[in-house]
């Protein structure tokens, strides 16, 4: 690809600092791109490090987290170099963030439209009254009747508040969309219509989009590229077509078996035994050894690096990485 | 700015609804309300002024007259006015303690606020001062502030000194609860949300966090109202008044220094004992039935009392 991504996300390591003391490396190495007007898929199971990524990339990680390496950049400027005032003028007027649990993200003694308005006139973009018609424009955009948005969140369907939440993140008119599992907690039709929304927004607007999720399905429908990570490291990343077809690491594959797929023989769908490492207590040589049905000798040991496997396709594990990779 | 002042109004009309149906809190409300009543309408309620001797017929001073129709609670020693002194005393006793109240409400607010929201070392450093305050025992060290303030010739009212002292003193308790409110708010995901728009921290304590412990601070400022009215009470029994503007507690002090109690003259002390109790009562009411309906977390589950559930225990089976 020539094009220049819109944002870049290089090598981006998080360390905790736990309670009692004990270093966490949340995430290591993190690397990927995002494009215009495209959407990239961030997969992953529970506590891998995906929220985290959206945080750091925002400059909203907790006070106990610190950024020891990396870079984010956002059309060639570097948002770790700006400064915590820049920033704030940054978020949402460039990229914002529909939440998971649209709930607890809404204040629940505030009404809808004050919520998105406010978002508005903290970036001074226009006037009051020029913000309420916006606010108007908003929800017919995601589909909700305009005479609501004088009404509470709890006076909201779960689908609603999801929709009111899109719309909040797009009152300033961002390039880039982060959503966070925005379809978590709805039931299927709701979420098919989220995600069908999300598409349409995205087609009309030209948004680029992260969609973090745990859903393998969700991805097929709506990422164009996928990266897939494991204890706080990014294993795999390619194109949607490209992981779905031919999964390099063990962990894309055995996830992707874990889904059911009306294409299979019933009865093949697998879990991965065990659990994902603790952040404090990585394993030495690839963090997914411990539960991997394929490792060899090396993989205790040594961590694999990131390599091309085919074109844009890129993997971090000793298996595709060809013989002379292994010793 | 508006729209904090909407909202609030919202939240208060919303209160009303539900402390309107609550008997103890309407009775504490008119406990107060007649307080305030008395307070304001007080020259309009006494012919006297309150330092004006009642002469008899011959024109002498009547002093420690007992109740009658006139005067209707009987004279100190001095042949003054008791009900007079009483009507007068409830202003400079409700203007000392609802300043004082104020002031301490103010900085409790002010400092929770602070050191909940923005932990680590603020926190520890606002914290440990809160715990100093609290660990000093109040009286001694009011009564040594007071009578220092005093004796520096300031020339300011022994009003003021009060109520600078009660209020600089009586904001430990509030700080803590207004704390631990904005720590459960601040960790809502919506304090997020508003920092993920570009909202920054006076934004953020504006109009997400004040707009939640503002019913907080309301039902605290009724209790620590009657607080620094009891305190007050007590400091100018103690003799830390203004003898020129008697409050309630000045003329207990006066009861207790000129014989009243010996003299049997219950009607000097009683009265405004019984008025310090009256506001007092009364605003502790009213802030506990605040703090109730505010607080849903302080009320009796249903299900922790049997009287109340809604489907009972099935009765024994019939053999």
């Amino acid at each position: 690809m020539t094009e220049a991504p819109l944002l870049s996300v290089r090598h981006l390591s998080v360390d905790f600092i736990m309670q009692d003391g004990q270093m966490g490396h949340a995430l290591e190495d993190v690397s990927f791109d995002v494009f215009h007007g495209q959407t990239l898929g961030l997969v992953g199971e529970s506590g891998c490090g995906k929220t985290t990524t959206l945080m750091a990339i925002m400059r909203l990680l907790p006070a106990n987290a610190r950024i020891t390496t990396g870079q984010v950049l956002y059309n060639g400027q570097d948002l770790l170099s700006l400064s915590e005032r820049q920033m704030r003028d940054f978020r949402w007027k460039e990229m914002s963030i529909v939440f998971q649990g649209a709930m607890n993200a809404l204040n629940p003694v505030m009404r809808i439209d004050e919520q998105i308005g406010e978002a508005i006139l903290l970036h001074h973009l226009m006037t009051r009254s020029q913000a309420a018609r916006r606010v108007g424009e908003l929800m017919e955009m995601v589909g909700i009747p305009r005479e609501r948005a004088g009404q509470y969140p709890h006076e909201y369907s779960g689908g609603m508040r999801q929709r009111a939440m899109i719309a909040l993140a797009l009152a300033c008119a961002p390039s880039l969309l982060f959503a966070d599992e925005p379809t978590t907690a709805l039931d299927v039709m709701i979420q098919a219509q989220v995600l069908e929304l999300l598409k349409q927004i995205q087609e009309k607007l030209g948004l680029a989009i992260v969609l973090v999720t745990h859903d393998l399905g969700v991805v097929a429908e709506v990422c164009d590229s996928v990266a897939v990570m494991y204890g706080g490291k990014v294993v795999e990343s390619g194109s949607a077509d490209s992981i779905y077809n031919a999964p390099q690491h063990p962990y894309t594959e055995r996830l992707l078996q874990s889904f059911p797929d009306l294409n299979r023989p019933a009865g093949s769908l697998v879990s991965i035994p065990g659990t994902p490492p603790r952040v404090t207590e990585l394993p030495p040589g690839c963090r997914f050894e411990p539960r991997c049905n394929k490792r060899i000798e090396i993989c205790a040991t040594t961590a694999p690096v990131m390599l091309e496997t085919s074109s844009g396709h890129r993997a971090a594990c000793h298996l595709c990485q060809g013989p002379a990779a292994r010793f | 700015m508006q729209e904090f002042w909407s909202q609030l109004g919202r939240k208060l009309a919303a209160l009303w609804r539900t402390f309107s149906h609550n008997r103890m809190g309407m009775f504490g409300a008119l406990l107060v309300t007649t307080a305030v009543l008395v307070a304001v309408g007080a020259p309009y309620l006494s012919p006297y002024a309150p330092s004006e001797v009642i002469r008899d017929a011959n024109g002498r001073g009547m002093t420690f007259a007992s109740p009658s129709v006139h005067p209707p609670l009987g004279t100190d020693d001095a042949g003054r006015d008791v009900f007079t002194q009483l009507v007068h005393g409830a202003r400079i006793s409700l203007m000392v303690g609802f300043l004082a109240g104020s002031i301490a409400m103010f900085i409790g607010s002010l400092l929770g606020i602070l050191a909940g929201y923005f932990g680590g070392a603020v926190d520890t450093l606002l914290m440990r001062i809160t715990d100093i305050l609290l660990v000093i025992p109040d009286l001694p060290l009011m009564i040594i502030l007071v009578a220092t303030l005093r004796n520096l010739e300031l020339h300011i009212s022994p009003l003021v000194v009060l109520v600078l002292v009660i209020g600089l003193l009586y904001w430990t308790s509030t700080a803590r609860l207004i704390r631990s409110q904005v720590l459960t708010i601040k960790e809502r995901q919506f304090v997020a949300r508003a920092r993920a728009i570009g909202a920054g921290h006076a934004h953020i304590i504006r109009k997400h966090i004040l707009p939640q412990i503002m019913p907080l601070i309301v039902a605290n400022t009724v209790l620590i109202l009657s607080t620094a009215i009891l305190v007050e009470s007590g400091l100018a029994f103690l003799g830390l008044g203004d003898p020129t503007k008697p409050s309630w507690g000045t003329m207990l002090n006066f009861a207790f220094s000129r014989n009243a109690i010996t003299n049997g003259a219950w009607w000097f002390y009683m009265p405004p004992g019984l008025a310090i109790v009256w506001v007092s009562l009364g605003c502790v009411l009213v802030g506990n039935v605040l703090e109730e309906t505010l607080n849903p977390g302080l009320a009796i589950h249903h299900l922790e009392d049997e009287s109340r559930m809604v489907a009972r225990r099935p009765e024994a089976a019939p053999p």
